[in-house]
């Protein structure tokens, strides 16, 4: 076995050039390059990092622009729907008026009818009143040969009428 | 034909042999030979000075390359973070040099060069305990550091769990100490040992092929080819151990690093 059998004669040469090259390769490479090296990935981490934050950023606010979008899409719709709301709340109002109105005209004039149909009424009335009494004046004249006054007849329609 | 028998010694290719006249060089009475394990890390090393360095380009919208040097560091990132928690954000540069110079030089000890004819083969430095126990001591001496720079004398508490009865404490504070002071052995030990193993494994059935075919064509289709697609599977399930063991060995450190920072 050369490593034992080796061991007196190699150990010396072994150690001391294994302690230069390590030293070497732990202070130019360990020390002097490994660190960049790794600044490097570090500094695409961030890098990275902060692109995804920008992105999120950017997204947050968009959302937040259509959210306020929305509010206001929402209230513009609500104001048109009140104005139609007003609209024909007011039309109702106004053909409400106009019927009335209308309404009215036709009750005077039903009520202007009927007054006047009652005065002919009371007219026709009056008139049958007269004719009865000089009617009954007369048959009582020619039945029983008495002449009575208009006046005494009249009211004894009226009684007659007024009872009927 | 009996002359040309194979003599194929699965242990040597792990024996160190100084390369380019170098046998001798010595710093302060200690060798310092540039043998073809000190070749092979320097090989790991850039080679994963160039991975990181395809990496560095520090794009917005990363490459492929890019994006696996990044997918490395970001693995122990979260490697630490989860053992260890927020203060495991420091100890990326020392897990990651650990994580990936093991897995670079484990994986291209795996490499067939077509130049073994010419006795140029890879060499598997993450299979021997010099530079395995290096890299584990180094570990646990970061876990000894942090733990006394931060704790003070408290960091003994890691040796008494909570709950422990009073009477028990003396026996449970030497069997936890005992079972700290194994970390650097059993963390060196078990990357040189897995390494090594798969390798020998892989050399030995190469030596089947090879004894197998010499002794015959029946030999050879009976034996050697089984035996070739066994290598073949082998070679699959060594390179998940080469990444396995540079990921235990990573994962372990970060435990007892968290141990030093957080105790219990």
């Amino acid at each position: 076995m050369p490593q034992i059998a080796q061991l007196a004669e190699t150990y010396s040469s072994q150690i001391f050039w294994l302690l230069v090259i390590f030293g070497f390769v732990f202070f130019v490479i360990g020390k002097g390059m490994v660190p960049k090296v790794m600044g490097t990935v570090e500094l695409r981490d961030k890098q990275i990092g902060a692109d995804l934050a920008a992105a999120q950023d950017a997204r947050n606010q968009a959302n937040a622009e259509e959210e306020a979008w929305r509010k206001r899409e929402n209230e513009n719709r609500a104001q048109a729907q009140a104005l139609v709301a007003q609209a024909k709340v007011d039309a109702a109002a106004a053909s409400e008026k106009k019927l009335s109105a209308a309404q009215k005209r036709i009750d005077k004039k039903m009520a202007d009818a009927e007054a006047k149909i009652a005065d002919a009424r009371a007219a026709a009335l009056v008139e049958l009143e007269t004719v009865a009494s000089e009617a009954a004046q007369t048959i009582v004249e020619k039945l029983a040969g008495v002449s009575v006054p208009a006046a005494s007849a009249s009211s004894a329609v009226k009684k007659v009428l007024s009872n009927g | 034909m009996a002359a040309e028998q194979a003599k194929v010694d699965p242990m040597h290719q792990f024996a160190i042999e100084p390369l380019f006249g170098s046998a001798h060089w010595e710093i302060a009475g200690y060798n310092i030979a540039f043998t073809n394990s000190v070749l092979w890390m320097v090989i790991s090393a850039v080679a994963l000075w160039i991975f990181v360095a395809g990496g560095m380009k520090r794009e917005l919208v990363p490459g492929r390359w890019q994006m696996a040097v990044e997918s490395f560091t970001g693995f122990i990132d979260d490697l630490l973070e989860a053992n260890v928690g927020k203060e495991g954000k420091k100890y990326v540069p020392y897990i990651f040099s650990l994580f990936m110079f093991i897995l670079f030089a484990n994986v291209l000890g795996l490499v067939p060069l077509p130049l073994a004819m010419a006795g140029i083969h890879p060499f598997t430095t993450t299979s021997h305990f010099t530079l395995t126990g290096v890299l584990a001591i180094i570990s646990f001496l970061i876990v000894l550091v942090v733990g006394f720079w931060k704790h003070k004398l408290h960091f003994f508490s890691l040796f008494v769990p909570h709950g422990t009865p009073l009477p028990m404490i003396p026996m449970i504070f030497v069997i936890e100490l005992v079972s700290f002071l194994v970390r650097p052995f059993s963390l060196g030990l078990r990357l040189f040992v897995a390494m090594m193993a798969g390798h020998v494994l892989l050399e030995v059935l190469a030596s089947f092929v090879i004894d197998a075919s010499n002794a015959g064509a029946g030999y050879g289709l009976l034996i050697g080819i089984p035996s070739f697609v066994l290598m073949l599977a082998i070679c699959a399930l060594e390179l998940l151990v080469a990444a396995i063991q540079a990921y235990v060995f990573a994962l372990l450190s970060s435990l007892y690093i968290n141990d030093a920072e957080n105790l219990h």
